[in-house]
């Protein structure tokens, strides 16, 4: 055989590309704006879906038109036009004349303070890539170590192809497809996602993180993520794009769905950082994100969240614990900055005997946002020695932002325990000059302030995460004091 | 080192510093006494470049440069370290992690590299030493739940490690038992040099004892109306301070 140098690698990659249609004309790949049954059709058939995921998303539609949208929560915002808006649009195609030089130069000095290669660069701005050798070599590698061990990582839409029976089996069982409206919208429309499925007793070897970002690079507004953990199995995954995402999309709904089974753990750890609008509140992406797990006897989900992106969030991270001794954990760090909104938290239903459940949310807000914790704990009647620990803490800078918190609690067992704790504070101008008299700029002694609220949670994420993650908390404060 | 010369100084459009007049040279000890509310503090503030506190007239020189228009941390970077009277919490922030931040932040604006870790730890191990504080204060958050006596030996190991040329003491004695005061004062003898210079602002000659001032300067209503030897600190601590007023006024 003859040698198979990179200049191969690099020329079947080309054509790979082709195969796959990423230079077709990006006009005939995106259908009509507006939403109706054949448009729902035409996604199920544009991803040559079975007749029964057509079915699927025909019912979730059925159920979306006969909702109406939240407004419960604490965000305010031009509701988006569901008619105006394209669902469906092929995977943005590689401009191979579109150089970094064309990418706004404020992108690309934030790429640069949080550490992110010029490559990825690249590959986050559809620029043409030259080395995306290096990168698709990993993911070939990962896929080889993964199959081993019988671990099945792939797009939902091949998932749905090739592995119909778990996808069928689990598939809106913990998001049910009329469970609110986003997720309806969600199940009705989504584009793609992820599926992954770790076998019983299976130890994923490695944080599921570079190759999803891969893999997802370029997936439209409806992701939807199926994840399932068998029997005894653990596994850590990474979601999100580490760095700005500059996106037009104005709405983004995503679905996420865990099943934890008997003795199985998920670790779940996002870092979300969309478009946050700019420092006059114009533009920015709505986030409306359903994730839940369920967790079978002696389970564990463990959701971590960074949030300092998107214009509006409305998120909340939950846990079904319905084995008994199941364990649920929340671990949020919410930022906003100028005029973004968060409403954020969690849902903890304690249905199983002996569950656990600790939330630990710290907001952060500046400039004129505002940031609300909102949380349910709730203590079914069969949930014998049910444990909930709460903290939720505030952190105010400047005096025109705002921080809430609205902590539901429904206790229907009497040998439950539950503890709630919850504080709001301020970054003092004593604090501040105490580290400017130690050296430190103000900058810098905000994020350190800052960081050093946020320990609790940022100590949750794996490492490489955690970095990412504090030079994030420090960029999407800057300027927001003095 | 320092001169000061007619500084008047106000916070929130209170006139507080009334023409303050001060010279401390390299290696010497200066002690600022003075009754409650007579500028003690205020000076410390204005000296280390607190924002709220505006220097109204007269003139602050450092090491031959007007520092008027220097940020609190550029001050800090030139060597002005002050010890505060009420050192605030940081929560989250271990002593390590604020000393590491600190000592790279000054590296930094003198156009140096990071501190290599080891040489850190050397240095942090040492300075503990010194001061003789236990390792496991130094994975405590910064300040947090430290007793008084606590919080002044971290002012002062602080100093230890940022090695200021002038070193501000705003009433460190304060809050602090006998053995924490021997340890303190201790800690800032050991520091002393003849490159260096420390200004220990007090209302007591207590910790006078221990570090022996070359000067005492007495303030009274935003000025120093007395200068001595280290005579006059005990000449206070004996009379206290009306006949001073009296003095003053007379």
């Amino acid at each position: 055989m003859s040698k198979y140098t990179e200049d191969d690698l690099r020329e079947e990659l080309k054509t790979k590309e082709y195969e796959y249609g990423f230079y077709t004309d990006i006009e005939s790949d995106t259908f009509p704006i507006g939403l109706n049954e054949d448009i729902v059709r035409a996604i199920s058939k544009k991803k040559e879906e079975p007749e029964w995921m057509t079915q699927w998303r025909l019912e979730a539609f059925k159920s979306w038109k006969e909702m109406i949208e939240p407004e419960w929560a604490n965000v305010h915002y031009h509701k988006p036009d569901f008619q105006a808006i394209a669902y469906y649009s092929a995977p943005k195609a590689v401009d191979p004349n579109k150089t970094l030089d064309d990418v706004d130069p404020d992108l690309l000095a934030m790429y640069k303070k949080l550490g992110i290669s010029v490559d990825e660069q690249k590959k986050m701005n559809n620029v043409a890539m030259d080395i995306v050798v290096d990168s698709v070599s990993v993911a070939t590698t990962f896929k080889k170590t993964l199959g081993e061990k019988g671990i099945i990582f792939m797009s939902i839409s091949e998932a749905i192809k090739e592995h119909p029976e778990l996808v069928k089996k689990y598939l809106g069982t913990v998001v049910p497809r009329k469970d609110n409206f986003y997720a309806a919208l969600n199940s009705a429309v989504f584009s793609d996602g992820s599926f992954c499925y770790i076998p019983k007793g299976v130890r994923c070897p490695m944080e599921l993180s570079t190759y999803f970002r891969i893999n997802q690079a370029g997936t439209g507004q409806f992701e939807r993520t199926l994840l399932i953990a068998d029997e005894g199995s653990y596994v850590s995954y990474l979601e999100g794009c580490t760095a700005p995402s500059r996106d037009e999309n104005q709405l983004h709904a995503a679905v996420v769905e865990l099943i934890a089974l008997d003795n199985a753990e998920i670790k779940y750890s996002t870092v979300q950082n969309w478009y946050p609008g700019n420092a006059e509140g114009k533009g920015g992406v709505y986030n409306f994100v359903t994730k839940r797990g369920l967790c079978e006897t002696n389970a564990k989900i463990s959701w971590t969240q960074v949030e300092t992106g998107s214009a509006v969030t409305w998120k909340y991270p939950s846990c079904i614990l319905k084995g008994d001794n199941s364990i649920g954990e929340f671990y949020s760090i919410a930022v906003t900055n100028n005029y973004q909104q968060a409403d954020t938290g969690t849902k903890m239903i304690h249905l199983g005997k002996n569950t656990k459940s600790t939330i630990i949310s710290k907001g952060i807000s500046a400039g004129k946002s505002q940031n609300s914790y909102r949380g349910l704990v709730q203590i079914n009647s069969r949930a014998d020695n049910a444990r909930n620990f709460s903290q939720c803490d505030s952190l105010l800078m400047g005096n025109d932002c705002g921080a809430h918190t609205f902590p539901y609690i429904e206790v229907k067992n009497k040998s439950a325990q539950i503890e709630h704790e919850a504080t709001t504070s301020k970054i003092g101008e004593d604090q501040i000059f105490y580290c400017n008299q130690r050296g430190i700029d103000t900058e810098k002694a905000i994020a350190l302030i800052v960081n050093g609220f946020s320990k609790d949670v940022l100590n949750k994420l794996p490492m490489e995460f955690a970095v990412e993650a504090q030079k994030l908390l420090e960029i999407s404060l800057e300027g927001s004091v003095g | 080192m320092l001169k000061i010369k007619n500084l008047h100084a106000s916070v929130e459009d209170k006139t507080i510093l009334r023409g303050i007049n001060l010279e401390v040279k390299a290696g010497e000890v200066h002690a600022i006494m003075g009754p409650n509310g007579s500028g003690k503090s205020t000076l410390a503030s204005v000296i280390a470049g607190k924002e709220e506190y505006e220097a109204t007239e007269g003139e602050i020189i450092f090491e031959g440069q007007n520092i008027d228009e220097l940020a609190a941390e550029e001050r800090a970077h030139k060597g002005i370290f002050l010890s505060f009277q009420y050192p605030v919490e940081i929560p989250g922030v271990s002593v390590t992690n604020f000393m590491k931040t600190a000592i790279n932040a000054t590296r930094k604006a003198k156009g140096l590299d990071d501190m290599p870790a080891k040489e850190m730890l050397k240095l942090i191990r040492e300075k503990s030493e010194l001061l003789e504080i236990d390792r496991k204060f130094l994975s405590r958050s910064l300040n947090q739940g430290f007793s008084g006596g606590e919080k002044k030996r971290n002012e002062i190991f602080q100093m230890a490690i940022l090695e200021p040329k002038l070193a501000i003491l705003d009433e460190t004695d304060s809050g602090l038992d006998i053995d924490a005061l021997r340890i303190v004062a201790n800690g800032v003898n050991k520091l002393k040099s003849k490159d260096n210079a420390v200004i220990i602002i007090t209302h007591y000659q207590r910790l006078l004892d221990y570090i022996i001032p070359d000067f005492v300067h007495v303030i009274h209503n935003g000025k120093i109306v007395k200068s001595g030897g280290k005579e006059l600190a005990h000449e206070l601590e004996e009379k206290g301070y009306d006949w001073i007023k009296e003095e003053v006024n007379a």
